[in-house]
């Protein structure tokens, strides 16, 4: 106490500090508090927006403006009405699928083969992976295509599935990466010790291990294939995806379908991420 | 009257009858670091009986680790040949060994839970499901872990963790156990619970232990024998009786316990015993054999609970025993023991733990004139 009272005649700064803490707290916490809602508004006024008019009700062909509420759009027989659209949408879910299933095991692989090992060519196939995450999907489409007309060979679906896998296969490997570079490498050595092949060891020890980043992997694989439309009209030739019918669609003017479609694919997604993070959520409270 | 390397080498009686479980011949393995190659194990000569408990000592980077990875197969030697049980292994994969290993992270599978991680290893040799499930029972029961079968890793401390990792390698019956540095992760009072239960559980399944570890006490008091361990060589090798009361080396005097290590030339020897005399009272006896002739520039070592603290004129022994006069540095009260560090008439400051036998008044403080005395038989010769 006198010590205190002794230093004050030095400092600079007069002493009550602690009281003026909590309020500055205070006024930075609700700073924080805004800016945070503001942000959260600014990345869902456009999903909002898409939802809101897939229950609007237009006067004519141009979903532009809100003329009255329906539900109408929703039921199956007037959503799957334009064939078109609910070819696009079909052909879109396919590559989505084959593609992201086929980076995510190209991807593993690659991503602990970089993870776990040091390799003739490692450092190159880094750079390779990052150049293919970085380069301008413009330039990376257009040199496709000149790659698929040179070596004459149509384009189509199976040209989008190359180029997909393409440039989707990068992300599942740097994904998988991380997660084998965290991993304790004695526990692989433990599943050795104890009678495991190499094979079995990865099948029974590792993959469970680094299953949830090959499910990110798959993930995200999953969301730039199905709404890639740059690289995707480049390769598609005569194929038509969803994507490439709603940038048909828009001179003609966009029916609420499209809508409705985009937010069934946003609500698949919002889920599948509910349940992810509930599930590790639940492992972290084990 | 043996010399302290006669002793080192012709002690362990046990490996010379039968076929070692682990026998190094001219191992040696080198690494490459920084585009050098480093020598990890300097062709070592090793060789572990059934059912001991041998334990690698030594200070970080000594080589204590690549030895055992060694012997697992996790490494293979730049030279030399590994044999288990008389049969050479040089070059089989780990999981082709009849070893197994309790790593320092424990290494569980975070995946599985108590029951799975045990019978990882039987259900790789395809040992019959209700075969699993009994051994399972039986070495839980052993390192007490009963009920605890459904449990993941995550949700067991420290402590349980460790005694998972020692089921699950236990319950393949191997050939020998490899433990490396197992209660690095655990506080004081567990750990001590575990050196015991260690033990005891090495006598209950019989399994020849080897033990790394760079922590003195823990192999003291858990070995059958120890090699010692430092830039790649075994220093000493030997029971913990030998290697504390007979360290062969210098290093291996100071790595363990307290050494005070007095430098000089041998004034004389007769009968066995080489005299280093500092003035006319203060002498160092110690047993040389004919290992030293008089003239010879000798190292002496001597442990601090060896010594005698006087603080008059000791009576003149007639046994011959050393003594030497100093004055006291520091005094440090331990509870059981007071450690003085004296500087002696030798020229070097030497600990004395004195046990605080009787009560605290006969202390000697900062500042006195004290005398260190001690029989010939404790001080030994080291580097010879």
């Amino acid at each position: 106490m006198s010590q205190s009272t002794m230093d004050r005649p030095l400092r600079t700064e007069p002493a009550p500090e602690p009281a003026a803490r909590p309020r500055r707290r205070l006024k930075g916490g609700t700073l924080l508090y805004l800016y945070t809602w503001l942000v959260i508004i600014w990345l869902i006024v456009p999903i909002f927006v898409m939802i809101a008019f897939s229950f609007n009700n237009p006067a004519g062909r141009y979903n532009q403006h809100w003329d009255g509420f329906t539900l109408k759009w929703w039921h199956p027989a007037k959503l799957f009405e334009i064939q078109d659209l609910s070819q696009a949408l079909w052909t879109s879910l396919i590559i989505a699928v084959i593609s992201s299933l086929l980076s995510a095991a190209l991807g593993t692989g690659i991503g602990y083969a970089l993870g776990r090992y040091r390799f003739r060519g490692s450092g190159t196939l880094n750079v390779i992976m990052f150049s293919t995450i970085s380069s301008p999907e413009l330039i990376m489409g257009a040199s496709l295509l000149s790659l698929f007309v040179s070596l004459n060979v149509g384009p189509g679906f199976t040209t989008i599935v190359i180029a997909h896998v393409m440039f989707s296969i990068s992300f599942v490997a740097a994904i998988v990466r991380a997660r084998v570079v965290t991993l304790d490498r004695s526990i692989e050595e433990a599943a050795a010790d104890l009678g495991a092949t190499p094979w079995t060891t990865f099948w029974k020890v590792t993959f469970p291990i680094i299953l949830p980043a090959v499910f990110s992997g798959i993930l995200l694989a999953f969301a730039l294939s199905i709404d890639d439309f740059v690289v995707t009209n480049f390769t598609a030739g005569s194929t038509v995806t969803f994507p490439l019918w709603i940038w048909g669609a828009t001179r003609v003017g966009l029916p609420p379908q499209v809508n409705v479609m985009g937010t069934l694919i946003f609500g698949v997604g919002v889920l599948i991420a509910l349940v992810t993070n509930l599930r590790s959520r639940k492992q972290k409270k084990d | 009257m043996t010399t302290p390397q006669q002793s080192a080498v012709s002690r362990p009686p046990t490996v010379t009858d039968g076929t070692p479980a682990i026998r190094f011949a001219g191992v040696h393995k080198n690494y490459l670091a920084h585009g050098e190659s480093v020598a990890a194990v300097k062709r070592t000569d090793l060789a572990i009986a059934q059912g001991e408990f041998f334990s690698l000592l030594g200070p970080s980077g000594c080589g204590k680790t690549t030895t055992m990875r060694m012997i697992a197969g996790f490494e293979e030697p730049t030279a030399g040949k590994v044999y288990l049980d008389g049969k050479d292994v040089t070059g089989v994969a780990p999981n082709k060994r009849d070893i197994n290993m309790v790593f320092q992270s424990y290494a569980l599978f975070p995946h599985l839970n108590t029951y799975q991680n045990v019978a990882f290893g039987l259900e790789r040799k395809k040992v019959a499901k209700d075969e699993i499930k009994r051994r399972v029972g039986e070495i839980l029961d052993i390192v007490s872990l009963t009920g605890m079968e459904k449990r993941a890793p995550r949700e067991m401390s420290g402590g349980q963790q460790q005694r998972v990792a020692l089921a699950r390698a236990l319950v393949n019956r191997p050939r020998a156990l490899l433990l490396d540095e197992p209660l690095g992760a655990l506080d004081l009072k567990l750990r001590q619970q575990m050196q015991v239960e260690l033990k005891r559980i090495q006598r209950e399944v019989g399994i020849t232990f080897v033990y790394v570890t760079h922590d003195q006490g823990e192999a003291l008091t858990m070995s059958d024998r120890i090699a010692v361990m430092n830039a790649g060589v075994i220093e000493q090798l030997g029971t913990p009786r030998d290697i504390y009361e007979r360290p062969s080396t210098r290093f291996v005097a100071g790595f363990i316990g307290t050494s005070n290590i007095v430098e000089g030339t041998a004034d004389r020897v007769e009968n066995g015993l080489a005299l280093l005399t500092y003035s006319q009272q203060d002498r160092v006896v110690v047993p040389c054999g004919s290992a030293v002739r008089a003239g010879d520039k000798i190292e002496v070592s001597v442990r601090p609970e060896k010594i005698d603290l006087h603080r008059g004129v000791p009576p003149v022994s007639a046994t011959g025993a050393s003594v030497l006069s100093g004055l006291v540095n520091e005094v440090v009260y331990h509870g059981t023991s007071t450690n003085y560090t004296v500087a002696t008439a030798a020229g070097a400051d030497f600990t004395v733990f004195d046990q605080n036998a009787s009560n605290a008044d006969d202390l000697a403080d900062r500042g006195d004139r004290v005398y260190l005395t001690w029989a010939p038989q404790h001080s030994y010769l080291i580097g010879v």
